[in-house]
């Protein structure tokens, strides 16, 4: 076989390559509708988008350094804050990597617990996103409209893990603590009322002429544009590929849901508006679901030379107490490997590859976030179109920019 | 998970007895029958190592036989021994719903691979992140810059020889 694609054109620096008769713009970073620290780097002809250059790395913190450092159990609220929306998905993601290098089996009430939470997460990231969209296309009212909700989910997280944003509440083998006794009651009130609230939502930007016409047609990608640069999640399903992991490659029992994947084909910001709005509307399904279903058992797997004891126990069994000083102290060795989890996160298909030397210590920890592959579609996105609908492109792609740079 | 999926098979006669029927695999030994290097099953995940040197026609193989879908490449620094590097590439494929993942091992003397970025664009970022925190040069690849340290930063950070915390 020979190579399909020719060498690809060498990038100019837009600063150097620009024309005459075109204005170089920063855009960034200190720009409240860039969700973050993102810099654009935009060449406009007029109010045209000749070229587009997202310059990075203003929040690279080397998380995956730190995380060779760290005991196993020590990454856990690294990932936390690596997207600090959904923190539930990475801490999942980390520890299905770590259990399947560790061979664990996990209970199946912890299982379905991971299941409701990460939807719960998957609710929380699309309220802000879609608050801080409208907000930015000037539909200021549904931003107080979505954090009222998402004040709610975040004190079921406060509840359950004693954290509000930063939970790691999933754990290695399992989770943290049981959760409290009114918590699925809380839970059950909380989505009784919600597809009511996301109906309002749609009121006021679906039938909205202005938000109509700042999000349809506007940031086009087709299909096999978004296969080629690498566009997962909600943006992948709005240009028509029909692909869920959740689905399509189950993990931590999504097999035993059942839900829809919504697609659509149109591809443009008003399809990933509707897209997510459909989305959520379904993790609301798979709640009821995981509620109606929860089954008995306990939450931790049985392996105490790796799961933290008790409290109750550590404090009267002295086996108990040996096991958690030595793993607080010294870790607990994994099996050489290398294991690659990916999971559907509520922004697109996250990924861990833990390798593993058989030390107490990750060899090395690599994360593939989904926005950050998504920002290289942006260029794509926006070129020949207007200046403002840059926003509505970014909004619509809904980044964060502590995953894009780690 | 069952139990196939559990069993682990080491090595490339082991992979080719055990997964000839695999298209990956298939497709690669069609296109060339020295193809693999080494192989590996373990943990539900199909390892193919290629040389170096065919990586990017390793990909075009491997995207024609239908893992469409680019995830990530990413490296790993087996300093002090040799070779010194491995960069892991992660496919998906949308039609078999499976991932595979290439394995390239690239000596610690100046390393350098070819760009897959004319198979997947969506290399991009991937590989210049790969040659910010490791060093890994790649060839004809169209804008290799620093993407998360600034651009006068000295050292490659996600190098083992590289320290984790005070100064150098």
């Amino acid at each position: 076989m020979t190579e399909t694609v020719g060498t690809p054109i060498l990038e100019v620096p837009i600063a150097e390559g620009a024309s005459d008769q075109h204005m170089v713009l920063n855009m960034g970073p200190q720009h409240p509708s860039t969700h973050g620290v993102l810099r654009l780097v935009l060449e406009i002809d007029g109010e045209i988008i000749v070229r587009l250059y997202p310059e990075i790395g203003y929040l690279h913190t080397g998380i995956e350094k730190t995380c060779e450092a760290k005991f196993y159990h020590q990454v856990v609220p690294l990932t936390d804050r690596i997207d600090y929306l959904s923190p539930m998905a990475n801490n999942l993601c980390y520890c299905l990597a770590v259990e399947r290098l560790l061979d664990l089996e996990i209970p199946e009430k912890a299982q379905w617990m991971r299941v409701l939470l990460s939807e719960l997460t998957r609710l929380n990231s699309h309220l802000v996103w879609l608050g801080t969209h409208a907000m930015d296309i000037g539909a200021l009212t549904v931003f107080l409209y979505t954090f009222r909700e998402r004040e709610d989910i975040l004190r079921i997280f406060e509840a359950v893990s004693g954290q509000r944003m930063m939970t790691s509440y999933i754990r290695i083998g399992g989770l943290a603590m049981e959760p409290p006794l009114d918590f699925f009651d809380r839970i059950r009130a909380f989505i009784r009322t919600f597809p009511e609230k996301i109906d309002e939502y749609s009121n006021l930007l679906t039938g909205n002429p202005i938000f109509h016409s700042r999000l349809k047609g506007v940031g086009y990608l087709s299909a096999a544009d978004a296969i080629a640069l690498g566009v997962t999640g909600p943006p992948l399903r709005a240009s028509g590929v029909d692909f869920d992991l959740r689905r399509d490659m189950p993990y931590s029992g999504y097999e035993k849901f059942q839900f829809k994947v919504p697609v659509s084909t149109d591809g443009d910001c008003w399809a990933r508006y509707e897209v997510r709005l459909i989305e959520m509307r379904e993790s609301v399904k798979m709640i009821q679901q995981a509620l109606d279903g929860m089954p008995e058992g306990p939450i931790k797997a049985d392996a105490p030379k790796i799961v933290l004891p008790d409290r109750e126990k550590m404090k009267t069994q002295m086996e108990a107490l040996i096991h958690h000083f030595k793993i607080v102290t010294e870790g607990f060795a994994v099996p050489a490997g290398e294991v690659y989890q990916g999971i559907e996160s509520p922004r697109g298909q996250m990924g861990y590859y833990v390798v593993s030397d058989g030390t107490a210590k990750p060899y090395r920890v690599h994360m593939r976030n989904p926005t950050f592959a998504t920002l290289q579609a942006l260029e794509t996105m926006c070129k020949g179109r207007m200046l403002a609908d840059v926003v509505a492109v970014v909004g619509s792609i809904d980044i964060v920019l502590g995953e894009i740079d780690r | 998970m069952d139990a196939s999926r559990k069993k682990s098979i080491v090595g490339r006669a082991a992979v080719l007895e055990g997964l000839p029927e695999h298209p990956a695999v298939k497709a690669l030994l069609a296109w060339n029958p020295d193809a693999l290097a080494d192989a590996k099953f373990d943990r539900g995940e199909l390892t193919l190592t290629v040389a170096a040197e065919q990586i990017r026609a390793a990909a075009a193989t491997v995207r024609a036989a239908g893992y469409n879908f680019f995830e990530d490449v990413t490296a790993v620094d087996w300093f002090p021994s040799a070779p010194r590097f491995q960069l892991s590439y992660h496919i998906i494929s949308h039609t078999y719903k499976e991932r595979i993942r290439l394995r390239v091992l690239v000596d610690g003397e100046n390393p350098a691979v070819d760009s897959i970025t004319p198979i997947w664009p969506s290399a991009n970022y991937y590989e210049r992140e790969v040659f910010d925190l490791f060093g890994i040069r790649f060839e004809r690849h169209p804008n290799l810059r620093r993407i998360m340290m600034p651009d006068d930063w000295e050292g490659y950070p996600l190098r083992k020889d590289y320290p984790v915390e005070g100064y150098r």
